[in-house]
């Protein structure tokens, strides 16, 4: 069969995760306490989940409009309004998607051609450069620091810019470093994205998830709402990963040009999660959200001290469920560190270097998971750093 | 009550035995800061005590428990206070609350068996000279107590590693 398959879809590279995730299932070990997921610990709170039952039970199986209910499209916009100063056209400029994963691919359908060249500042999600390849695109990564806290600089991306550049995919807060970008760290990042006459894919996804600071869209700066696609969704903040609810905002024509794809290949998100969804915008559902966050913002500072005290560097991860301590001191790589640590310490975590460039010498730790296996995670990992010490 | 209290409070309702060091660190304070509000709180009685929350079902020993709506007549310049007392002395008495509505106390109560039960009420209660009427409700499972749910947790259904 490989024969058959078509070269680009040969091309794509596994991802790391996957073949990381075949070592630990393998395991069998119910012992092991992952902190390797990428995803809320919370189950959708009950009345999202009661909504959809209720819709269920009165009939709604159908399809709906292809961009979305109206009703959803209205609260999104509003929600997005309230929370973030945006302000977009439910009619023309928002689209709700199956996952903020099928608007990123969306939008990258939408917008690469061969040759054209994708900039993407790493450690990064990793699916962005694998649908750029899918498209012909090329996807060029540039490289972000610990010393930077991740943060995206202006100057490093200058320096990626090439006459074929054509779009720039933000993530931030960032999945798998929790970086952060504030308003004035953003705006000359805006003044490169218009001096070279880029479009911004800006990833929000764990927007609401800013500890600190409240959350800037990029798109929301100063003539960036035209040049910026918003991809986000309901999957971490409200706890909603499996039923693939996303939505991505913009300017009427990409919009348009994605929901013509999004109508040839999926129709429309399902009907029963977008009653879910617009549950989840209601301010009862709103108040479960924040309850959430401030749960996770209480075990982000468990586990960055944690990590401290055990002698692993952390950078202060400022969003999303994540912490990328760094594993250099111990000389290891960090594909080695995490297939150690499962195997000698029962613990699993994401190998840095599976984000793309630099990650390598870090791990991905994701904090939503109990206080107490937060706990024997770090006294596990203590003592796996003693015994190779 | 400050906010430093009340999100102690959230925290230690949910798990009692989270030491100060680890509620100092997840509130992003001093423990020195965590220990003072609690010695505070534990001597003016906001934290009464530090309790096992028991699926007594889960227990070989048996237990019934009954709730007793009790409608009773106050008494001058009292009100409920004395009867209300006489009746949570009893080590049998889970909880006394007054309330509004068609009767006046609600009382909680705990036997080894119905018969245990049924005499408290037949000796003890009923013979309160100002309770008039009351009438007792057999427990026969408990779901959720104190916002904790009864049912068996099911495993975290997630992925061990996703992305």
């Amino acid at each position: 069969m490989q024969d058959y398959l078509a070269s680009h879809a040969r091309a794509i590279p596994p991802s790391g995760i996957r073949r990381f995730f075949d070592l630990v299932s393998n395991s069998k070990d119910k012992d092991i306490i992952s902190l390797g997921v990428g995803e809320p610990d919370f189950v959708t709170p009950w009345r999202v989940r009661d909504a959809a039952v209720y819709s269920l039970e009165k009939g709604k199986t159908q399809y709906t409009p292809n961009a979305g209910m109206p009703e959803l499209r209205e609260a999104i916009g509003q929600y997005l309004n309230d929370q973030f100063q945006l302000d977009y056209d439910p009619a023309k400029e928002i689209i709700v998607t199956v996952g903020g994963s099928e608007g990123i691919d969306l939008a990258l359908r939408a917008l690469v051609e061969p040759g054209d060249e994708i900039l993407v500042p790493e450690p990064c999600y990793i699916s962005y450069s694998p649908i750029t390849s899918l498209g012909g695109g090329i996807p060029v990564g540039i490289e972000t620091f610990a010393k930077d806290n991740f943060k995206l600089t202006a100057e490093s991306l200058r320096a990626a810019i090439t006459p074929r550049s054509k779009l720039l995919v933000l993530c931030y807060p960032s999945n798998p470093t929790g970086a952060v970008m504030t308003y004035e760290e953003m705006l000359p990042i805006a003044k490169v994205v218009e001096e070279h006459d880029l479009i911004v894919i800006s990833d929000e996804i764990y927007a609401e998830l800013s500890y600190g600071t409240k959350h800037v869209s990029f798109a929301s700066l100063p003539g960036m709402k035209d040049r910026t696609l918003l991809v986000s969704g309901f999957s971490k903040a409200f706890a909603m990963t499996g039923w693939r609810m996303g939505y991505a905002c913009g300017h009427p024509d990409l919009i348009g040009a994605m929901l013509k794809i999004h109508q040839y290949t999926v129709m429309c998100a399902p009907i029963m999660a977008q009653v879910a969804a617009l549950e989840s915008l209601t301010p009862n559902g709103l108040e479960e959200k924040d309850r959430m966050i401030e749960s996770y913002n209480q075990r982000r500072r468990l586990v960055v001290q944690g990590f401290r005290e055990i002698g692993l560097a952390c950078h202060e991860p400022q969003g999303a469920f994540y912490a990328f301590p760094s594993i250099q001191s111990t000389g290891m790589t960090s594909e080695e560190f995490a297939q150690r640590l499962v195997l000698e310490a029962k613990v699993a975590a994401v190998p840095g270097h599976v984000f793309g460039k630099g990650g390598e010498g870090f791990l991905r730790c994701c904090y939503a998971t109990s206080v107490s296996q937060l706990t024997e995670a770090l006294d596990r990992i203590g003592n796996f750093l003693q015994k190779i010490g | 009550m400050n906010q430093l209290k009340l999100n102690i409070l959230d925290l230690i309702k949910e798990d009692a035995r989270l030491p100060a060091s680890t509620i100092a660190t997840m509130l992003g304070v001093q423990e020195a800061e965590v220990a003072a509000a609690i010695k505070e709180m534990e001597d003016d009685h906001v934290i009464v005590k530090y309790a096992a929350v028991i699926n007594w079902s889960k227990v070989d020993d048996e237990k019934v428990t009954a709730l007793i709506e009790v409608e009773c007549t106050p008494e001058r310049g009292r009100g409920f206070e004395s009867i209300a007392e006489r009746i949570y002395l009893y080590p049998e008495v889970k909880s006394v609350y007054l309330m509004s509505g068609a009767y006046d106390l609600l009382v909680e109560i705990e036997g080894k068996n119905l018969k245990e039960v049924a005499s408290f009420v037949s000796n003890k209660l009923s013979t309160i000279e100002s309770v008039i009427a009351t009438k007792t409700f057999f427990i026969l499972k408990k779901y959720k107590q104190d916002g904790i749910i009864f049912e068996e947790f099911e495993d975290d259904g997630r992925l061990l590693v996703s992305p």
